[in-house]
């Protein structure tokens, strides 16, 4: 074991995945300003003229991929909780008799639940991904697997295919509309979804690309998100999925009092640190107290008429609103939140779909998130050294997502993570988070109903957030008061299996995550 | 400096996250009820659990204010001896109608209080008018004692009560409304308003605390923590307002030592009602104007 520069033991070689590059800070890697790792290069494509790339059905084309075992399968989850193509193609690989699958989805959720018999039999044995949820997550915490799933984040994704640490076989991508060469889109169409920034890596990369669409249009399909030039295959299906599935609640401003509570703290937080100025850009998350600093940020600008440069991320049609009153000049979206963004990013030339390497890539010549002023972020956890837990709950199993928690928190220059003191009766702030997601030297503040905390590494911030006469304490204090209120929660026992292993942004091993053993 | 009630958010009894949480929404007060929103068979249980906030929750300087059931009731008796030895803040009683039953009520907790070794200065009483025979008594009911500090219209109760047609201004509690102002100002203690029960509607919140403000009141209950910034923002003066106010109690104190009562400030006469107005627009700043 090593320990890595936040003291979390990270083993040395994992059977099955490699060495292991333990966790050397946040911005170690990129101040050498190049990559040090291997790049691989896109694979080498060519098509006959007038050559037909349309299949009769999803599993004509994957038969047609030639399948083998040991193959790495990759989807994009811009469908959320209405994704609908995941589990129909990995059936029909497991009917084929495919073993030993690599599933490289950018993030995976309840609507996946049914792939769970696939882990147990062997039809897949390796996951990447940014998050996991519901049963899926419990049953990878339980120890279903024998090789540990790798969690990284959104940008940490684009770096993995970069550099050939994931070597993707198939590609397999949903689109709401697309054309016989494969031209795709999620902006149009009766599933449409809203920005493919995700998928974009894996139309470049994969030695193989299948299109899967509900919405085959006439030749070209245009916005152009995913480009033919890519794509061997296209295939026409019933439906992709439920697009009304991916807001899941999460676009509408919450009415929760805690909720808006905290986030007129977080927006007052924002209005005195320093970086809430004219040009300012701007991410929130979707839901809870992350969307709603979003309302009172709107109030503040209308009332000090300052003007933002642009919003970043995960897009809501709050988002879209604010674009729309002038207030930011342009979003770049990598997600859609809602699948009323999509008409905004069809129609409106300031609102612009952007890859995920785009959005969050470590290493290029600088990703979106590099320019970001202010972020604001959720957690379920975060600790005396403000690192942040956004990926294993209470009870110790796997149900969130690292998502772009990372890349965002490094590259803004004020990350405000927002979150209750406790939820239930179990406390937010720890002293230790059980899984680290997000270190703690990219965390600048932290917000709660019960007071605010300011990483000591930013003593002018908590100078300027003072003499506005905001509610400031040490995180400690905090820590304290709120053990006393819901008193200590019981241990999460685990074993010494390892389940899973969190990527920071970078590829080096900032955590890992252990088995849950039941009492 | 009199303390601020611009808000004075109810708390069912028999809710413990929202008896946990209630400090940290900004109210300036809190209700923590086991009258009307507590169901009868969840009144001891009501009662068990306020006692063991009152004993070990911190809220802070936010004022603690629990509504006792009336002493008519099966439950009253048992609130007042439950609730006065831990001495909150302050106790609300609720439907007060008559002197003499202002009069049994302080009794009763004196009671407590001596047999507690409880001194009698230190929890304070809110009378709530919620009847049309408490209005008319409601001036007898404010003078009665100094342990009264505080005078509430129940408006939900008192439309019923009056028979009077349901309507989103509440229009037919306007007398009710300056009757009690004007007991509560005459003894120099506190008139508070009733709830605004559309919790969705921010805008008629707003247009009725700007009215109720304009007529005397010193706030507003609320029933949900979404309530309180827009009562706040309306009791809140502007920043040229507390300017003035500065500057009319400045003067006031300079003129007030060399023995001038009445002068001017840019061409304005200020005199005595003047000075008393800026002190409040001070207080409501939340500006110490007692060594300007």
């Amino acid at each position: 074991m090593n320990k890595n520069s936040i003291g979390r033991e990270i083993p040395k070689k994992i059977e099955g995945i490699g060495e292991l590059e333990p966790y050397s800070g946040a911005w170690t890697k990129l101040k050498k300003g190049w990559m040090d790792e291997l790049t691989s290069p896109p694979p080498n494509k060519a098509k006959m003229p007038h050559a037909v790339k349309l299949c009769e059905t999803l599993e004509e084309a994957i038969k047609k991929s030639n399948p083998k075992d040991g193959m790495t399968v990759s989807f994009h989850h811009h469908m959320r909780n209405g994704e609908n193509i995941l589990v129909r193609s990995i059936d029909i690989l497991a009917q084929m008799g495919i073993k030993d699958i690599t599933l490289a989805s950018s993030s995976l959720n309840e609507s996946h639940n049914s792939i769970i018999k696939y882990l147990e039999d062997g039809t897949i044995t390796r996951i990447w991904t940014s998050g996991i949820r519901g049963k899926l997550g419990q049953a990878i915490s339980s120890g279903i697997m024998d090789t540990p799933i790798t969690i990284h984040s959104h940008g940490g994704r684009v770096r993995a295919i970069h550099t050939g640490k994931i070597s993707i076989d198939l590609a397999i991508i949903a689109a709401s509309a697309a054309d016989e060469e494969g031209n795709a889109t999620g902006s149009i169409g009766k599933s449409a979804f809203g920005s493919l920034g995700y998928a974009h890596i894996d139309s470049q990369y994969a030695k193989q690309v299948m299109v899967v669409t509900d919405d085959l249009v006439d030749y070209p399909c245009y916005p152009l998100s995913i480009k033919q030039i890519y794509v061997d295959f296209v295939v026409k299906v019933d439906s992709i999925g439920d697009s009304s599935k991916i807001a899941s609640g999460t676009t509408r401003i919450t009415k929760s009092p805690m909720d808006l509570r905290i986030a007129k703290l977080g927006a007052d937080v924002i209005e005195h640190s320093g970086f809430f100025n004219e040009g300012f850009s701007f991410q929130v998350g979707a839901g809870g107290a992350s969307l709603a600093v979003a309302k009172f940020i709107r109030e503040k600008m209308k009332r000090k008429n300052l003007k933002g440069s642009f919003l970043l991320g995960g897009v809501t049609s709050y988002g879209v609103d604010m674009l729309n009153e002038g207030l930011f000049k342009t979003i770049f979206d990598v997600q859609s939140f809602d699948a009323a963004v999509s008409t905004s990013l069809y129609n409106n030339k300031n609102h612009i779909e952007i890859s995920a390497g785009y959005y969050a890539s470590p290493f290029n010549c600088g990703c979106v998130t590099n320019k970001l002023d202010i972020v604001v972020l959720g957690a379920l956890e975060i600790d005396l050294d403000f690192n942040v837990n956004v990926i294993t709950g209470a009870n110790g199993e796997v149900r969130g997502a690292s998502g772009g928690h990372s890349d965002t928190a490094s590259g803004a220059q004020l990350t405000v993570v927002v979150c209750p003191s406790f939820r239930g009766r179990i406390s937010t702030i720890n002293k230790r988070v059980q899984t680290v997601v997000t270190p703690g030297e990219t965390v600048d503040v932290l917000v709660t109903e019960r007071g605010i905390c300011v990483n000591p590494m930013k003593p002018e911030l908590e100078e300027n957030l003072k003499k506005a006469g905001l509610n400031i304490k040490k995180i400690e204090d905090l820590q304290q008061e709120v053990e006393k209120i819901v008193g200590k929660a019981k241990e999460v026992k685990y074993s010494d299996k390892i389940v899973g292993l969190v990527e920071y942004r970078d590829g080096t091993i900032v955590d890992v995550i252990r088995q849950v053993i039941e009492d | 400096m009199k303390r601020k009630r611009r808000t004075m958010l109810y708390i069912p009894g028999n809710n413990p996250a929202m008896l946990l949480h209630g400090s940290v929404y900004g109210a300036d007060s809190l209700l923590l009820d086991l009258e009307d929103a507590v169901a009868l068979n969840q009144k001891d249980a009501a009662r068990n659990l306020i006692q063991q906030m009152l004993k070990n929750v911190d809220y802070g300087n936010t004022e603690v204010c629990v509504r006792v059931n009336h002493l008519d009731t099966p439950f009253g008796m048992e609130d007042l001896k439950a609730i006065v030895p831990l001495q909150p803040d302050a106790i609300r009683y609720p439907k007060t109608e008559t002197v003499e039953e202002l009069q049994r009520l302080i009794t009763l907790v004196e009671q407590i209080e001596d047999e507690h070794g409880l001194p009698h200065d230190q929890m304070t009483i809110h009378i709530m008018i919620e009847t049309a025979l408490g209005v008319q008594n409601v001036f007898d009911i404010a003078k009665y004692s100094k342990r009264v500090d505080a005078i509430t219209i129940g408006g939900q109760d008192l439309t019923a009560d009056m028979n009077i047609k349901s309507s989103k201004n509440s229009s037919g509690i306007d007398l009710a409304r300056k009757m009690i102002v004007m007991a509560a100002k005459a003894n120099r203690i506190d008139a508070i308003d009733t709830v605004w029960a559309d919790i969705d509607d921010e805008e008629g919140l707003k247009q009725e605390t700007e009215f109720i403000r304009q007529i005397g009141f010193s706030g507003k209950a609320v029933i949900n923590p979404r309530q309180i910034d827009p009562i706040h923002e309306i009791y809140t003066p502007s920043d040229e307002e507390i300017r003035k106010a500065y500057r009319v109690v400045k003067e006031f104190n300079k003129n007030d030592a060399k023995g001038i009562g009445v002068f001017a400030i840019d061409g304005k006469m200020v005199d005595a009602p003047v000075v008393t107005r800026a002190r409040y627009v001070l207080e409501l700043a939340g500006v110490d104007h007692a060594n300007i």
